[in-house]
């Protein structure tokens, strides 16, 4: 196979899972909040429910983007070494970001910093933004794709702590940014967490958290345990879906962690709204796939 | 609660009838724009080349799909709107309301004393389309009339839409002074200090 038509087949089958995305929620995510529609059955919240779920089957049967807003394209990839098309993925992503706005259509979002004008097809200075892994031994590329939209992106901060702040720290700032921003994000929202040294490490790991299911657990108990502590200590604020109030706040809390500096305790907070339009794909070096966050899907 | 079906142009005596966590369903023009739009009207003081009294104006930065054919005038079709961020324009939202005359602001998430106090002065209401819902929004215009003040991009230009039965609005804010999501953040701020408390001592993982 020759390497533009690898960079072709590729753009294209991005660009497709791409539009998938935007219109269709992960699994994991609509179980979640068929769970919470039956538990929110006061005030406005029942109505806004049945608002939000004719909104997926609209999204569904007419093929739309379910939220206009669908975010600055992220991509996050886990390269397997012997992955064979190394040099050309970079490209297909940013081919398949022109592709996927002018088509699915996707909303075009990136505007130049200093400049302030809107590219128009989404392509800007590091946007799509790629971050990159490399996972051994493998020969597959695994794409995780992220619509980081605007009210869901606005809770998220990093920030360094004094150690002696503690966990509960970490617990009162989630607590403080999510009553204060919470209710412009969508809620009932997933919160992703990173612990760490240094604020950027913590920041890029709470973003990661947004991409492991709803309802998962962090394997290190003692982080399991804070991820329920929290998700009960926020439903208990009981933001509702919108913010009108209701007997829950958030879809669940997903904490990552790297090692910290003995003197610092960084934090950082993602949170993804209801229309969390997280998609992962595992691509085979023959462009066959399997699109594990969408069972099912055909693209 | 009550619910209400409106018409535009909107009148000063509607909007007097209703109440914060009333609903409405509005039909007629509604027109969009965010944080560009209120910039240019308020801050660089240029007026809209759309007359906005008794309008409503939408936070929302739509998905659009030119439908003319080659040639002929400029013709689009509503892919997908839904509200954005409306604490975002708080700086400038009075203001925005005593220059144009909008009597129905659409958005999601509160705004804050400004736009209050510019809602009782200028007898205009904030009110909230569910957030993430923008299929549902846009069956629920009809046309989409023409766009101006393309130049700031297609989520910030000002597009003209024609709207059929547009809600459920949440009346979050009335022309009385109350503001359902202030509120609401009082009682999660007292939520939040209960909820702060309970966790004392459970997360000690450094002896
Ligand atoms: S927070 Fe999410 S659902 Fe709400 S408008 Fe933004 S992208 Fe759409």
């Amino acid at each position: 196979m020759s390497e533009v038509s690898a960079r072709e087949q590729l753009s294209r089958l991005v660009a497709s899972f791409m539009a998938y995305s935007a219109g269709h929620l992960p699994e994991d995510v609509k179980t979640r909040l068929a769970q919470m529609k039956q538990i929110e059955n006061e005030g406005f919240a029942p109505d806004i429910y049945n608002v939000m779920e004719k909104n997926m089957q609209l999204a569904d049967s007419l093929k739309r983007p379910s939220c206009q807003d669908t975010g600055i394209p992220q991509f996050f990839a886990r390269v397997g070494s012997k992955w064979p098309y190394m040099d050309i993925i970079e490209d297909a992503l940013i081919d398949a970001v022109k592709n996927a706005t002018s088509n699915a259509p996707l909303r075009p979002n990136a505007v130049e910093v200093f400049e302030e004008k809107n590219t128009g097809n989404n392509i800007g200075t590091h946007s799509p933004w790629i971050d990159w892994e490399i996972v051994k031994d493998s020969d597959r590329l695994e794409l995780y794709f992220y619509m980081a939209g605007g009210g869901c992106s606005l809770p998220g901060f990093s920030k360094v702590l004094m150690p002696l702040e503690g966990y509960e720290g970490i617990a009162k700032a989630v607590f403080d940014q999510m009553t204060t921003y919470g209710v412009n994000a969508c809620p009932p929202c997933l919160v992703g967490i990173g612990i760490a040294g240094s604020s950027e490490v913590a920041a890029k790991l709470s973003k990661k958290a947004l991409l492991r299911q709803v309802g998962s657990h962090n394997p290190n108990p003692k982080a399991a345990q804070m991820e329920k502590l929290i998700e009960d200590g926020l439903n208990f604020i009981g933001l509702g879906p919108g913010g009108f109030g209701g007997k829950l706040s958030v879809m669940g809390v997903n904490i990552e962690q790297a090692s910290r500096h003995p003197a610092t305790l960084a934090m950082g907070l993602s949170t993804a709204c209801w229309a969390h339009r997280r998609a992962g794909i595992r691509i085979n070096p023959d462009f066959t796939y399997d699109f594990f966050t969408h069972k099912g899907a055909v693209l | 609660m009550s619910t209400f079906e409106f018409k535009t142009p909107v009148s000063d005596e509607d909007i007097r009838k209703v109440h914060a966590g009333d609903v409405i369903y509005l039909t007629g023009d509604i027109v969009t724009g965010r944080d560009d739009v209120h910039h240019r009207v308020v801050v660089s003081d240029k007026m809209p080349p759309i007359e906005l009294a008794g309008k409503a104006i939408f936070h929302a930065g739509p998905i659009m799909k030119k439908i003319s054919a080659e040639g002929e005038p400029d013709k689009y079709k509503v892919i997908s709107v839904g509200p954005t961020t409306s604490m975002r324009m708080e700086k400038a939202q009075a203001e925005f309301l005593a220059k144009t005359g909008v009597k129905i602001i659409i958005g999601k998430g509160g705004m804050g004393p400004k736009t209050t106090q510019g809602c009782i002065d200028n007898v205009a209401i904030h009110t909230i389309f569910p957030g993430g819902c923008a299929v549902v929004a846009a069956e629920e215009i009809v046309d989409c009339e023409g766009v101006e003040w393309l130049d700031l991009g297609m989520p910030e230009a000002m597009w003209k839409l024609k709207a059929e039965r547009f809600g459920p609005l949440i009346v979050s804010i009335d022309s009385y002074g109350n503001n359902l999501i202030e509120n609401n953040k009082i009682d999660f701020n007292t939520r939040k200090e209960q909820a702060l408390a309970d966790l004392k001592g459970k997360l000690n993982f450094m002896d």
